[in-house]
């Protein structure tokens, strides 16, 4: 009896649609978020993260009603992250069916606010996404540091140590996304996952830059991760949730099959 | 028509309970979201949700009778509690430097710990968060047609150990061994999400709305 490793496909979620659209077998989705949800719930999938890139506040709305839909329809834990800055934004997406909500740019800004938002709603809700790069020089110790600004903005800030330091504010999991690997599916930076699942006692997804599924099983393996995240792999039908959690459970990993 | 209510006593997600519910319910069963004492009693089925901080959760339970109201379902009708909401029925919590529970169940509820380890060493996050296996010790109707062994959604950082052993059904294992399965007459709770846990924990919620105890 063991606690499985989980599998969890992203949806990057604009106006309520899927951008770049989901090819799955012999499917191609419109990119209705609720639809493609539906669908890798059926598959196995053991979460699912919502990502909402909005970029105008009018359009929240939106957002909010998507949740909504998908939550009566979706009967696994379900992430929402992406402007998530305020109290009230973590008390709207949970009152419309989030089980979590991904902090990011908010926390690196004011990191009181991931304290707060532990303490009102429970660590359990409360994901940090860290967004990081490696900064050391080739055959230097490995160093990382938090970029905001989608990769464009260096903060300063040491990955691990501001890992730790979440953790300490009251942060129940850490999303930990390579920005130098973050769509170049040459797998994901083992070296910070690693370092940050080794420091930290809350649990770690892997995100950014899977192409195959050996990147999983590293993820996990030499990665020390808790949980695997990934998007086109899944959405352009490359592998399906099954095939992956098959191929990670022949490498020995506990999976809920 | 039937009513099923779940009881809102302003802590957390109520959302995703109500909908898994109307999901696994006949055309002629409502599910209301309410804290109004009345209404919870003339329910059908009455759902005890929790989530976050037991000293927080167990504050609004006093304060707005909650406590009394549970007390008074579970003689008459099915009760599912889930998460906090099982935590809540025992003797005391250690989380938040010890809080006293509602006291309807002999048992206490204990930290994993900082540094919870495997037999083989191995490191174990907490929260025990993800999808774990559930060894049924005892046979309840709201197991039937759930596989033993099968895996539900946890998260969560404190654990029950029940003191009446007749009680326990259901049992997990994270570093150490835990009850997650609870029942006592009109009344079954479970540590685990079912409204999270897929089909598996749609078959348990099923299960509970056609449960004539």
């Amino acid at each position: 009896m063991a606690l499985a490793k989980r599998i969890i496909p992203c949806l990057d979620v604009e106006n309520g649609r899927v951008v770049k659209g989901v090819q799955f077998v012999d499917i191609r989705d419109a990119g209705d978020p609720v639809e493609v949800a539906k669908r890798y719930d059926e598959q196995g999938a053991d979460e699912i993260t919502f990502l909402d890139i909005t970029a105008s506040h009018e359009d929240r709305d939106t957002t909010v009603h998507t949740v909504e839909r998908m939550a009566s329809e979706v009967f696994i834990p379900l992430t929402v992250g992406g402007g998530i800055r305020k109290i009230e934004d973590i008390r709207t997406m949970l009152n419309a069916g989030a089980d979590k909500v991904a902090i990011n740019t908010a926390a690196v800004f004011t990191p009181e606010f991931v304290a707060e938002a532990a303490a009102r709603f429970g660590s359990q809700c409360i994901v940090v996404a860290i967004d990081a790069k490696m900064v050391s020089q080739p055959g230097e110790p490995g160093r990382w540091e938090i970029f905001t600004h989608g990769g464009r903005k260096p903060t300063g800030l040491d990955a691990v140590e501001w890992a730790a330091k979440m953790e300490e504010l009251g942060a129940g999991e850490i999303l930990l996304t390579s920005m130098d690997q973050d769509g170049v599916k040459s797998g994901y930076d083992l070296g910070v996952t690693r370092a940050i699942s080794d420091r930290v006692g809350v649990p770690v997804i892997a995100s950014g830059g899977v192409g195959n599924l050996d990147h999983l099983v590293d993820g996990i393996i030499q990665g020390g991760a808790d949980a695997v995240l990934a998007a086109s792999i899944f959405h352009f039908g490359e592998y399906s949730v099954p095939q992956a959690k098959a191929y990670m459970a022949a490498a020995g990993i506990e999976m809920r099959l | 028509m039937k009513t099923i209510a779940v009881i809102d006593y302003g802590m957390g997600n109520l959302h995703s309970a109500s909908k898994a519910l109307e999901h696994v319910s006949e055309a002629d069963t409502r599910v209301v979201v309410t804290g109004d004492a009345k209404t919870i009693l003339a329910a059908d089925r009455v759902l005890f949700p929790g989530v976050g901080a037991i000293r927080d959760c167990m504050a609004e339970i006093r304060r707005l009778g909650v406590d009394e109201i549970v007390r008074e379902a579970i003689r008459s009708k099915p009760v599912l509690a889930i998460c906090v909401g099982m935590q809540a029925l025992f003797e005391s919590s250690e989380e938040n430097d010890g809080v006293d529970c509602i006291d309807l169940l002999p048992g206490e509820v204990k930290f994993f710990g900082r540094d919870l380890r495997e037999e083989n060493g191995e490191r174990l996050k907490v929260p025990h968060m993800g999808w774990n296996q559930v060894e049924q010790v005892s046979d309840h109707p709201i197991c039937d047609g759930i596989a033993n062994n099968a895996r539900f959604y946890f998260v969560h950082s404190y654990y029950v150990q029940a003191k009446n052993r007749q009680q326990v059904v259901g049992r997990c294992h994270y570093g150490t061994d835990f009850d997650v399965m609870i029942a006592d007459g009109h009344l079954f709770a479970t540590q685990f999400h079912p409204e999270k846990s897929a089909e598996t924990g749609l078959k348990l919620l099923h299960n509970f709305v056609n449960w004539k105890p």
